[in-house]
């Protein structure tokens, strides 16, 4: 039997870019004017700017660029979905290659990290207290900023780690655990106090946290995978937590020789790629709509493909079979895409009679999360079970500002979104504690 | 396929393409191999006076990504003794009487001692004599070199020493480091010269090394003046090239030129011809790609001629000097605006800021209804990919404000996307030596220009 090591098939997936490689790229940049790049970043990183500064060997100030618009530029320059964003809107996409602008990006935010390179200082203080509850993309980017401008934070995070998805929900192939460490890292050095393992309505009380703060950042990301509510149910793996387990304990891990993941979205495509390297001869990813309607982007698609993944579409899982405890199968129902749903996508249908049954050893499911419940536990108001916010993210309780996952009623879930959450709810919550600075600290 | 033999004042060659003197012609066994790979001549790296010479003797400038767009250098002429050279270029020439082998000579300012390099260089059997009046460093401290070549008597003086000896053609190749070629090509031709050659290197300091704050290259901590050559020097060996061209002494002697500076393609060498040289000499491209390059050279060339029908290079030579003109004879009615090619144009607005910071503002960002917008006006939530290209403005000329300065076309990266158009101006056609003889006020009042401006319908927005 082949021996396989996690360290080695599970390390980060591109290269770092050399120092020439680096340079050859930044050159073909041709630095658009008001680029249309910086437009489809959420967060409007000045991407010419930083290429530039590349070209000319300023990497410390192309970091700094990025950093001043995205302080998770390390994180998002791995996870974001540049095809859709940044590189998808690149003007010589149409008749060239677009500028690897992900991979530029990651080149200047590690040049920083791995040298130990302070980009920013915390600003002079304002005397005021901030409590972030959530140490994911958006509450370190909302801490880092309100640090940066002088305020007193102190992250509250449930978790052994702080990073959030950075941390431990995103495939080492996409992000090493090191990565999300730095940026913490980073955060912490802006005078940030991160205190984990404190969870909201348990080893922290909100009476606390509204008292001891002038203001208070949600960031608290979203529930567990809901469950399926069929039949064996308990014999199915939770996705987050089988990717969390492939980045914090791949020794431990158990992988079926006949994996099926139910769910296509950008963890399903993650927990997929998990068994595949880790020795599963046999994945598939069973889907109850069609490869038009999945969430998980093309480039994913085309990426699990390559890595040997089937696809069962128009599959809904009805009942786990299993014997003496252990998975044999899961039937499942052909289904037929019939009129618009909710979200807009063709309603699925069971085909009456279809019911077989697909063999298999282990079941991963990640079929999306459940809405926040940290909204009935504050009593905050929400809109389509998110929490509700202003154009500010402040909620429907003054003071108590929201990002993140927890208020994506609109858009994709994704973390430079989180970030730019994070960041917009900083300059807000400044405007508003500090009052004098008015607009100036807005971008 | 069109005929590349030339015949340069007697001396013939295949093609056009000689090696420059200069470290690619700097022993028999590389002109040998040069001459392998098919180039029609070389000229020997410069022989004469004894000398030394030291380590790190190139710098380069780099841009963007391209190594070499130029290179200097403090190499001396050649520093293996004499007899040596002598016995190697005897050898090439036995071995390939078909190419032009030439010979650059140097020594120092005394008719004996010309009068003794060149007996020895006709010995070998050599095709020709290149006079070194540019070396820019090293050899002009010593007075040989640029500082001949700077100073039209001593230029003369020399050559006329040479011709009262030599029997082959003699060239004299002409400094850069001047404020115009014309004397110094004038005083070669008096001495009786059979054809010039330019450009010699530059002057040029390279780099400041930001670690070490040293001149690059950095001789043991010292760094100087060196010759500057490569492709970024081309414009201004074009620009000397015709000067000579268009000048009526050098017109009348017909002396034939040779043209080199930062030749590295066929199109390049197009245009040295078309300018009135009628041989080309190449160094820094084989230097930075060796002599393979000649292949291209040729070929590329004998395509664009053929495509032309030019059927032998004589055709070519000069045929754009004609358009050689002072600004004073330039029509001033002449009227060209920008044109952007919609279809071709991706947006990248460097056009737009272009115009619009450093030149006549006369380019607007348009949105899809057609409205003028500014640019980063974008609101902050909005992102995406298909947000930003689907709302993306695009830039339109303004074409009564345009001032046809075409430095929009210039910056443009999109092959034929930006067109300069001819656009009649409704004026008479005028140039400035008509108009400051017909109405000399406008030349030094301004309130008399703007009544012609206003006559004439100048509008300068």
């Amino acid at each position: 039997m082949q021996i396989i090591k996690p360290e080695e098939v599970l390390t980060e997936y591109y290269p770092p870019l050399t120092d020439h490689e680096a340079l050859v790229e930044a050159n073909r940049c041709l630095y658009c004017y008001d680029a249309p790049c910086t437009h489809a970043c959420p967060t409007h990183i000045d991407i010419p700017r930083f290429i530039k500064k590349i070209a000319t060997e300023n990497v410390v100030g192309s970091a700094r660029t990025i950093l001043e618009a995205n302080l998770m530029g390390a994180t998002c320059a791995r996870v974001c979905p540049v095809q859709e964003l940044c590189e998808g809107a690149c003007v010589l996409g149409s008749d060239h290659k677009p500028i690897a602008i992900g991979r530029l990006q990651r080149y200047a935010t590690d040049h920083v990290y791995e040298r130990g390179i302070e980009v920013f200082k915390p600003g002079a203080p304002t005397g005021k207290k901030v409590a972030v509850i959530g140490a994911g993309p958006a509450g370190l980017t909302c801490a880092g900023e309100l640090a940066k401008l002088g305020h007193s934070v102190t992250v509250f995070e449930k978790r052994e780690l702080a990073g959030g998805l950075s941390t431990y929900g995103i495939i080492v192939l996409r992000e090493p655990v090191e990565v999300a460490q730095a940026e913490v890292e980073m955060v912490r050095r802006l005078g940030v106090k991160i205190k984990t393992q404190m969870e909201l309505g348990k080893n922290l009380s909100w009476d606390e946290v509204r008292s001891g703060f002038d203001a208070v950042f949600l960031s608290v990301g979203l529930g567990v995978v809901p469950a399926m509510g069929i039949p064996g149910e308990e014999h199915i793996l939770d996705g987050l937590e089988y990717i969390e387990a492939s980045k914090m304990n791949p020794h431990e891990m158990t992988i079926g020789s006949n994996v099926i993941v139910i769910g296509a979205g950008n963890t399903a495509v993650d927990a997929a790629t998990v068994a595949r390297r880790l020795g599963a001869e046999r994945v598939t990813v069973v889907y109850r709509r069609t490869d038009r309607e999945m969430t998980a982007y093309p480039h994913e698609y085309s990426f699990i493909k390559n890595e040997g993944v089937d696809f069962r579409f128009l599959t809904q899982p009805v009942e786990v079979i299993s014997v003496d405890g252990r998975v044999t199968g899961l039937k499942c129902v052909r289904m037929a895409l019939g009129a618009p749903d909710a979200s807009g996508r063709p309603a699925p249908e069971p085909v009456p009679g279809s019911a077989f049954v697909l063999p298999c050893d282990q079941i991963v499911k990640a079929i999306g999360q459940a809405k926040p419940a940290v909204a009935s536990l504050l009593g905050l108001e929400t809109e389509k079970g998110y929490l509700k916010v202003s154009e500010d993210l402040e909620t429907s309780q003054p003071n108590v500002y929201a990002g993140g996952d927890c208020v994506r009623a609109k858009g994709s879930a994704s973390t430079v979104m989180a970030v730019q959450d994070g960041k917009l709810a900083a300059f807000a919550m400044h405007r508003k504690l500090v009052p004098s600075v008015g607009v100036a600290a807005d971008d | 396929m069109a005929d590349l033999t030339i015949n340069f004042a007697g001396i013939k060659s295949p093609n056009p393409f000689w090696l420059a003197s200069a470290p690619p012609t700097n022993s028999g066994a590389q002109v040998h191999r040069a001459f392998e790979y098919g180039w029609g001549g070389a000229v020997w790296k410069t022989i004469g006076a004894p000398v030394l010479n030291v380590s790190n003797r190139y710098g380069a400038w780099h841009y963007g990504g391209q190594k070499m767009l130029a290179i200097n250098n403090v190499e001396l002429i050649s520093d293996r003794p004499l007899e040596v050279n002598l016995q190697e270029i005897r050898d090439v020439k036995r071995n390939w009487p078909d190419r032009a082998v030439i010979v650059s000579a140097m020594v120092e300012s005394t008719p004996e001692a010309w009068r003794e390099i060149i007996l020895q260089i006709e010995d070998t059997g050599a095709d020709g004599i290149e006079l070194n009046y540019g070396c820019p460093h090293g050899m002009s401290e010593r007075g040989m070199g640029a500082a001949v070549g700077q100073v039209p008597e001593y230029c003369e003086q020399i050559t006329r020493w040479v011709m009262e000896v030599a029997r082959i053609p003699v060239i004299v190749k002409l400094t850069p480091n001047v404020a115009s070629v014309v004397p110094p090509a004038r005083a070669a031709i008096a001495a009786g010269a059979n054809a010039l050659s330019l450009i010699n290197t530059i002057n040029s300091i390279v780099a400041v090394d930001l670690d070490t704050l040293e001149i690059t290259p950095s001789i043991g901590g010292k760094g100087g003046h060196g010759g500057y050559a490569g492709p970024a020097v081309k414009p201004i060996a074009l620009n000397m090239l015709s000067s000579l061209g268009v000048d009526e002494v050098v017109r009348k002697s017909g002396l034939p030129i040779s043209g080199m500076g930062g030749i590295s393609t066929w199109k390049d060498a197009a245009e040295f011809l078309l300018l009135g040289a009628s041989n080309l000499q190449v160094c820094t491209a084989v230097m930075h790609y060796g002599f393979r390059i000649i292949e291209d050279l040729c070929d590329g060339l004998n395509g664009w001629m053929d495509a032309r029908g030019f059927q032998t290079i004589d055709e070519v030579v000069g045929k754009s000097l004609h358009r050689i003109s002072d600004f004073k004879d330039f029509d001033l009615s002449f009227r060209a605006v920008a044109r952007i090619n919609p279809d071709k144009c991706i947006q990248c607005n460097l056009c737009y800021v272009a115009c619009n910071d450093t030149a006549h503002q006369c380019i607007d960002l348009v949105d899809a209804g057609g409205k003028v917008v500014l640019p980063y006006r974008y609101d902050m939530r909005s992102n995406g990919r298909h947000e930003a290209v689907s709302t993306r403005p695009e830039p339109v000329v303004r074409e009564e404000d345009c001032v046809g300065c075409r430095l929009c076309y210039n910056v443009c990266p999109v092959e034929d996307c930006i067109e300069m158009v001819e656009v009649p101006s409704g004026r008479t056609p005028v140039t400035w030596d008509q108009l400051s003889k017909s109405k000399a006020e406008v030349t030094t009042d301004w309130e008399a220009m703007k009544r012609y401006r206003d006559e004439v319908g100048i509008d300068i927005h």
